[in-house]
């Protein structure tokens, strides 16, 4: 109960200490948006020649012939509702266009995460065993790799491999085939809608197109992971505890595994919630390289047709998430750590 | 001097990985301000008839899909990436230090309003906040430096503020102090010079990341624009091909990005482990 309490109390804390700086983004979007070249109203007008009193109609119904301190308030007055504004190329609210989306890139980013983290944890445990063996330079040497090559790079490269030269990989476009029955719209995880029905073809398909983006993630943050891994496991073997576990017989797998690892974990929390939330705001370049229909590729694409309201929604949301993961997180802390509670 | 140099040769000797780094940095820049008098063929002249030919003797990276020598274009388009990191770092290493410094020294209510300014920048998407800030300002090669500069800003605040916070009362700032010098000297002249050694990884580590960040940046059609050679947009443009098996169109620049990050990012994990051994990962 006490435990409860004490989780309760840490995440009230920490939401609390997160508003001003969700506030300062709001503000700091919302500025950004406004100094965008490029007059929306002419944009979004019939044609070149539209007339002045088409455009004053366009200015007003976006709100734009107001103030900009007006224009913020009834903007936060908006977002406190829910509202995220209309895009004006899909014609939709954002928030529908955003909720529509999310599911992909959120497939994309955990599937990439959880493949990393296989890949990663025991690499960086196997490093950290053998320091400076062959293994330990080998892996060194792959994760200085994995992040000196740009995802875009690695991502066209594994399309010719894959799909040019070998004709594994499906054509590397969208999650789905075209020609495709899409699963009806469960959780909106195609990897799980298809098990869910049961169409086997289905999820093999979806998980050919899934695959080489995930990789090309996986690889970009394979380095922070398994370095901070062995780093933080190299520090725990070296201490007392384990030099005792060792000296009363205990086996090398559960010295490791059981002692040394659950102690090394802590810094390794704290890098995948910075590894998540950078992966979700770049994988903006993954999702255009694959033509992936996910929030990146559309904010890019609103960006690109200086379309405000999306790129704000877009940004917002990943802040928004950064601060959740960041809560996460902290809770998990406790629980891994019972000594960081207490404090 | 020459004790400097030769300290730093020895130095370099014990490092192999590192002084191997340096070697290709140093050729980077070399190559980056040779680039218009070594390039084999003119960078943005095409030659539609030899489009999109394999590497071969004549054009030894190939040739993209208006003919134009891609080789060439590397090595002309290192000029402008290694310009762009270079400025960009520049740019946020100077605004940051100084910034970070003087939070350190000052404290207080000043200290705080940064912290809080810092804490918002680091809550956003940093790429996604280069690619609105590029699109704001206008998509020129100094606005992808301003933007490339702000979002590196944060690190190099918190890392001159952490640094300088912990050596405010060392007994030579209190000597400095009690020798009647000013606040703005102290900062500028006794605390920076003394944190720039701990600087100079971050400066190397994140060149590497300023390259990657441009590149992606101009990827996306942002910053700089066709036909000016730059490694981005040279991967975006042979984008297109690579379902048809032209492989190099994309892989020579990816090379060079490869191979320009990685010289930076040994560099500055050499440095790390020569400044600060206990850092070593």
């Amino acid at each position: 109960m006490s435990t409860l309490l004490n989780i309760g109390r840490r995440v009230g804390r920490h939401l609390l200490a997160s508003l001003p700086a969700l506030f300062g983004v709001v503000l700091f979007t919302f500025l950004l948006m406004r100094v965008l070249p490029g007059d929306p109203a002419a944009f979004f007008a019939s044609g070149p020649n539209a007339g002045q009193a088409e455009m004053a109609q366009i200015r007003e119904t976006m709100g734009l012939d107001r103030p900009i301190p007006e224009q913020f308030l009834r903007y936060v007055g908006d977002l406190a509702r829910g509202n995220l504004g209309q895009s004006m190329t899909t014609g939709q609210p954002v928030m529908a266009d955003l909720a529509e989306r999310m599911p992909a890139s959120l497939e994309l980013t955990l599937f990439a995460l959880v493949l990393a983290l296989a890949l990663a944890l025991p690499l960086g445990i196997v490093a950290a065993l053998r320091p400076n063996s062959l293994i330990d330079h080998g892996v060194r040497f792959l994760c200085t790799l994995g992040v000196c090559v740009p995802t875009f790079v690695t991502g066209l490269l594994l399309i010719y491999v894959f799909y040019y030269l070998l004709g594994l990989a499906p054509d590397p476009t969208g999650r789905i085939d075209i020609f495709a029955a899409p699963p009806p719209g469960i959780t909106g995880f195609l990897l799980v809608d298809f098990l869910l029905v049961g169409d086997l073809a289905g999820w093999k398909a979806a998980f050919g197109q899934l695959i080489l983006p995930a990789c090309t993630m996986a690889l970009f943050v394979l380095a922070p992971l398994a370095r901070m891994t062995r780093a933080s496991l190299l520090a725990v073997l070296g201490s007392d505890f384990i030099r005792t576990a060792r000296s009363v017989g205990m086996s090398d797998w559960r010295v490791v595994v059981v002692y040394a690892l659950r102690n090394a974990l802590l810094p390794v929390l704290t890098i995948i919630g910075i590894v998540f939330s950078t992966m979700l705001g770049a994988n903006v370049l993954v999702e255009k390289v694959f033509s992936w229909p996910g929030i990146g590729s559309y904010a890019l694409d609103a960006l690109l047709a200086s379309d405000y309201a999306p790129v704000q929604g877009f940004v917002l949301l990943i802040a928004v998430i950064f601060v959740m993961v960041n809560l996460t997180i902290d809770v998990l802390y406790g629980i891994v750590d019972p000594r960081i509670s207490l404090k | 001097m020459s004790a400097t140099l030769r300290h730093a040769g020895w130095v370099l000797r014990g490092n192999p990985v590192t002084a191997g780094a340096a070697a290709g940095a140093l050729m980077l820049v070399t190559i980056a301000i040779l680039a218009p008098w070594i390039t084999p063929y003119d960078p943005i002249a095409s030659n539609v008839p030899a489009a999109l030919q394999p590497p071969s003797a004549a054009h030894w990276a190939g040739t993209d899909q208006l003919g134009r020598d891609i080789f060439s274009r590397l090595i002309a388009a290192t000029r402008l990436d290694l310009g762009i990191a270079v400025s960009a770092v520049l740019l946020s290493f100077v605004a940051g230090a100084t910034i970070g410094a003087l939070c350190g020294y000052a404290g207080g209510r000043i200290d705080r309003y940064v912290g809080r300014l810092v804490d918002v920048l680091m809550a956003f998407p940093l790429f996604v906040l280069a690619m609105a800030l590029v699109a704001a300002l206008g998509n020129r090669v100094e606005n992808i430096v301003i933007a490339t500069a702000l979002i590196n800003l944060p690190f190099y605040i918190r890392f001159a503020r952490a640094e300088v916070n912990v050596r405010r009362h060392a007994g030579w700032v209190e000597a400095a102090r009690a020798g009647g010098e000013s606040h703005v000297t102290i900062v500028l002249a006794y605390l920076l010079p003394n944190i720039l050694p701990a600087m100079a990884v971050q400066i190397s580590l994140n060149l590497g990341w300023a390259i990657l960040n441009a590149a992606g940046l101009s990827f996306l059609g942002l910053g700089v624009q066709a036909p000016t050679p730059e490694w981005g947009i040279m991967v975006a443009e042979g984008a297109r091909f690579i379902g048809n098996g032209q492989w190099w169109l994309v892989a020579f620049p990816g090379l060079a990005l490869m191979l320009a990050v990685l010289c930076f990012n040994l560099l500055g994990d050499g440095l790390r482990d020569i400044l600060d051994p206990r850092m070593r990962t």
